[in-house]
């Protein structure tokens, strides 16, 4: 009992992608009955290594054992066979089919052929009643909500241990040895997580060993015995969940001890209070972020502080009308606007740059010119075109001004850095003289020689007049150049803090983690 | 068998109320199609009672004249299903009319010889289709649209010009009745209900068939479920191909020649035929039963347009265009009532 046998043990495990290691020496083992949980920021290998572990992607290195026995597993049909069942964030299953169906299909019941319904209706019936859940096997899967599917979908996961058998596996005993749970929460409201973890307990009884991601700290502190922390793809250590506390864990995922962060950061942003430009009022978007309250000043720069996932873009994306709002209100300089498009915020002067700026920003095969001039000709209508020596002046003047490299209009954007695309999207929005600017990530993935540069403009146009909300994984970069810190968790807006000389990284960190600022 | 399945319990807020249950039925749209057949042929009995309408042989007349499409339709439904198109449908029909019009005429094989390599033919077409579709991930509509232009083709390479069989076997077993009694049915319109209970029976009740509603309903799961989605998807389209050849095969019969330009968009009959029998374009939904109405409206159409006589053939397409219109309309409507 002291030390019981791991039921899966992972020792040295490497993934190599072209010019990355994703995944260097991981160690990771998993104990029957225990719910364990794999942490790390986005792109530190959670996704990697699960998807090792499932056979959607090949070792390079290190073994894996299953119940003492070394396995190579190559497919996800050998991880289901060999009792390792993956149950996705989006429900990977037939909205059209009937949740029986999807409980059994590809092993259905079947006599000379013919699919027995009957037997088929009955076990899937069973095996629902045997985990506690009160389901209509009869009724289609898209006729419950998300989190009843998510349900099914585990159930689905535990019958597929036993492979084709008598078709069967309802009824009996689970085949699953791990069951992996990637993410099954971010798109539940909280009953129905409560009836999600319930269920988890309950395999967890019957001694299955649940593999649990997820981004909600609480939720792995709710449910979870132990964990295993992810950083940059190396294993930075496995945890009892009761031995480490919230602050310790955030810690560990960024890698930054709170005293290496306690550093300089002398800035001297004049924060005498320009009037109201925007009034956020109870704003909110289920599955998005939860309603709050914000207030936006002329000049001012807000930075949003949060790890990945805390609702920071959903946040962004509300006040720009990239997704409507459930409840809530918006006025931009008194007046109300009806957040229903983008259009509507572009109207108002908001401007928008998206942390994607290959997929939702740039048109690479364009000009930097064409790119430039794409907004403000949108602002205008297709049918009043700019006139030709406008463009041009206005176009040289932004290259200018934001020092983009090469200078020439007619380059593609496709060929430019990492840094210059980025200010090439800038001045997008800039040319359309915006109030309030939103810059989500704009440091993402560019060098630091650009990064310095992007963050003093933001701070000179804050002195022009322009409201800047401004969104960094960087706490260190939010913390130098906002006059006010929103804090997101759980995708919630649970603090603002006005900037000071008192307020430090590890005052920021201490109210991602705790949820509350002192 | 007793007690199988659990009653739904009243209390449970999340089991759905019998209302939504009853819009959300995927078999409505068969109902729907169903009751307008009926309401359709009702109008033609008391408009059309005195010249004949009422007769059972009127009705019969709709299987021995539509039969050709039935079949081809039962195909394409299978593909839609799924989630794809074929439009190789009408093609593959003009060239087994082709084919089997040659062979039997100008080759002088005997016809039970040349009902087993036309099937294999179309199936092969078919199956080759899926092939490319399946492992070049090419969009089912292109790749079914290069197999129309192809068969056409291949029809004016066999001959330019149309050849009139004159095979007594052929003939014989074209004029073929099978008493009922109150009428007669022609051995194509057996064969095509024949195909409609298999097809019925392999959709419902085999593996094959449920991995087609899966697939048709999400690939992408489909796949993560563990199932053979490539297979399944390359076997719809052989299914169709071997289907079209049938139909050709009674279209042959039906009209006794073959032509390079028999069944020229027929196509695209099919697809009216699977739509307005209540199956979604989008694939996951429907039943070969409602593609069975879906033609027999189509049939009814063209059988009252003939007995209002001053109307032109032309009415027929316009006929059919507006209840596709009407019912695509209805689909989308029920598709977005579910999502909400």
């Amino acid at each position: 009992m002291a030390e019981p046998r791991p039921v899966l043990e992972m020792t040295g495990i490497v993934k190599e992608f072209p010019g990355v290691r994703a995944l260097s020496d991981v160690d990771f083992r998993l104990f029957p009955g225990e719910i364990h949980a794999l942490m790390g920021e986005n792109g530190a290998g959670k996704s990697t290594l699960i998807k090792v572990l499932t056979g959607v992607y090949s070792l390079d290195g290190g073994t894996v054992t299953l119940d003492g026995e070394a396995v190579r597993i190559t497919s996800p049909l050998e991880a289901q066979q060999a009792g390792i069942s993956t149950v996705y964030q989006e429900v990977n299953l037939c909205p059209n089919l009937s949740v029986a169906e999807n409980i059994f299909i590809g092993r259905e019941p079947t006599r000379m052929g013919r699919i027995q319904w009957k037997q088929l209706r009955r076990q899937a019936a069973e095996l629902v009643d045997r985990l506690g859940l009160d389901i209509d096997v009869t009724a289609p899967l898209s006729s419950y909500p998300l989190a009843v599917q998510q349900l099914v979908a585990i159930v689905r996961s535990l019958g597929t241990g036993d492979g084709t058998g008598d078709g069967a596996g309802g009824g009996k005993g689970p085949g699953t040895k791990v069951l992996i749970l990637d993410e099954p929460t971010s798109s539940l409201d909280r009953d129905e997580v409560l009836q999600l973890f319930a269920l988890m307990r309950r395999l967890k009884e019957e001694g299955v060993a649940i593999l649990f991601v997820s981004h909600f700290l609480d939720q792995i502190y709710e449910v979870c015995d132990r964990m295993t922390v992810l950083r940059n793809g190396t294993l930075v250590g496995e945890h009892l969940v009761r031995d480490l506390d919230q602050v310790g864990l955030v810690q560990l995922m960024l890698g930054k001890a709170m005293g290496q962060l306690d550093e300089l950061h002398e800035h001297q942003l004049h924060s005498d209070a320009g009037e109201t430009l925007l009034v956020a009022d109870g704003l909110g978007r289920t599955g998005g972020i939860a309603p709050f309250d914000m207030e936006i000043r002329k000049g001012e720069v807000i930075g949003l502080a949060g790890l990945l996932g805390s609702g920071r873009t959903e946040l962004a994306r509300l006040l720009f009308g990239a997704d409507q709002p459930d409840t809530g209100k918006v006025s931009i300089g008194g007046k109300p606007v009806s957040m229903s498009a983008p259009n509507d915020a572009i109207d108002a002067g908001v401007a928008f740059c998206s942390e994607n700026r290959k997929s939702e920003g740039l048109v690479p095969d364009l000009t930097v010119r064409e790119n430039i001039i794409l907004a403000l000709q949108a602002a205008r209508g297709w049918t009043r075109p700019i006139p030709v020596a406008q463009r041009d002046e206005l176009v040289a003047k932004y290259i200018e001004a934001l020092d983009i490299r090469p200078a020439n209009p007619e380059a593609r954007v496709g060929q430019l850095s990492g840094g210059n695309q980025q200010k090439v999207l800038l001045a997008r929005w800039l040319i359309t003289r915006p109030k309030l600017l939103i810059l989500d990530e704009p440091t993402r993935g560019i060098d630091i020689g650009a990064k310095a540069e992007i963050q003093k403009l933001v701070v000179s146009l804050s002195e022009d007049g322009m409201s800047v909300l401004y969104i960094a994984a960087e706490l260190e970069e939010v913390l130098r150049l906002s006059h006010t810190i929103g804090v997101l968790r759980d995708r919630r807006l649970v603090a603002q803090i006005a900037n000071g000389p008192e307020i430090t990284t590890s005052r920021i960190l201490e109210t991602i983690a705790s949820g509350e600022h002192q | 068998m007793s007690a199988t399945t659990q009653s739904p319990t009243a209390s449970d807020s999340r089991t759905p109320s019998t209302a939504s249950r009853l819009l959300g039925d995927r078999r409505l749209p068969v109902a729907v199609t169903a009751l307008l057949f009926l309401l359709m042929y009702g109008v033609g009995l008391s408009r059309y009672q005195n010249y004949g309408f009422g007769e059972p042989q009127v009705f019969l007349n709709l299987f021995i004249d539509n039969g050709y499409l039935l079949v081809a339709a039962a195909g394409v439904t299978f593909v839609i299903l799924s989630g794809g198109i074929d439009l190789s449908v009408g093609s593959m029909i003009g060239f087994t009319t082709m084919f089997t019009a040659w062979l039997v005429e100008r080759q002088g094989l005997p016809l039970l010889l040349v009902i087993p390599m036309a099937l294999g033919v179309g199936a092969l077409g078919g199956f080759l289709m899926g092939y490319v579709i399946h492992n070049f991930e090419i969009q089912p509509f292109i790749v079914t649209l290069a197999g129309l232009f192809l068969f056409r083709g291949l029809c004016l390479v066999i001959s330019k010009e149309s050849i009139s069989i004159g095979d007594s076997s052929v003939s014989s077993m074209a004029q073929a009745q099978v008493s009922l009694g109150m009428g007669f049915l022609s051995i194509g319109a057996i064969v095509s209900l024949v195909v409609l209970a298999v097809a019925f029976y392999v959709l419902h009740y085999t593996r094959f068939g449920r991995r087609v509603y899966a697939i048709g309903g999400n690939e992408q799961s489909a796949m993560l479920m563990g199932l053979p989605q490539g297979g399944t998807k390359i076997a719809v389209y052989t299914v169709s191909g071997f289907c079209s050849a049938l139909a050709g095969l009674l279209f042959t019969l039906y009209i006794q020649s073959g032509d390079p330009l028999h069944a020229t968009g027929m196509e695209l009959d099919a697809i009216a035929a699977v739509v307005i029998g209540g199956t979604l374009l989008t694939g996951g939904s429907g039943y070969v039963l409602g593609t069975l109405f879906g033609v027999l409206v189509l049939g009814l159409i063209k059988s009252i347009i003939q007995f209002e006589g001053t109307l032109s053939s032309w009415w027929t397409k316009i006929a059919t265009g507006v209840l596709l219109c009407a019912f695509i309309l209805v689909q989308r409507f029920m598709t977005t009532r579910k999502k909400t």
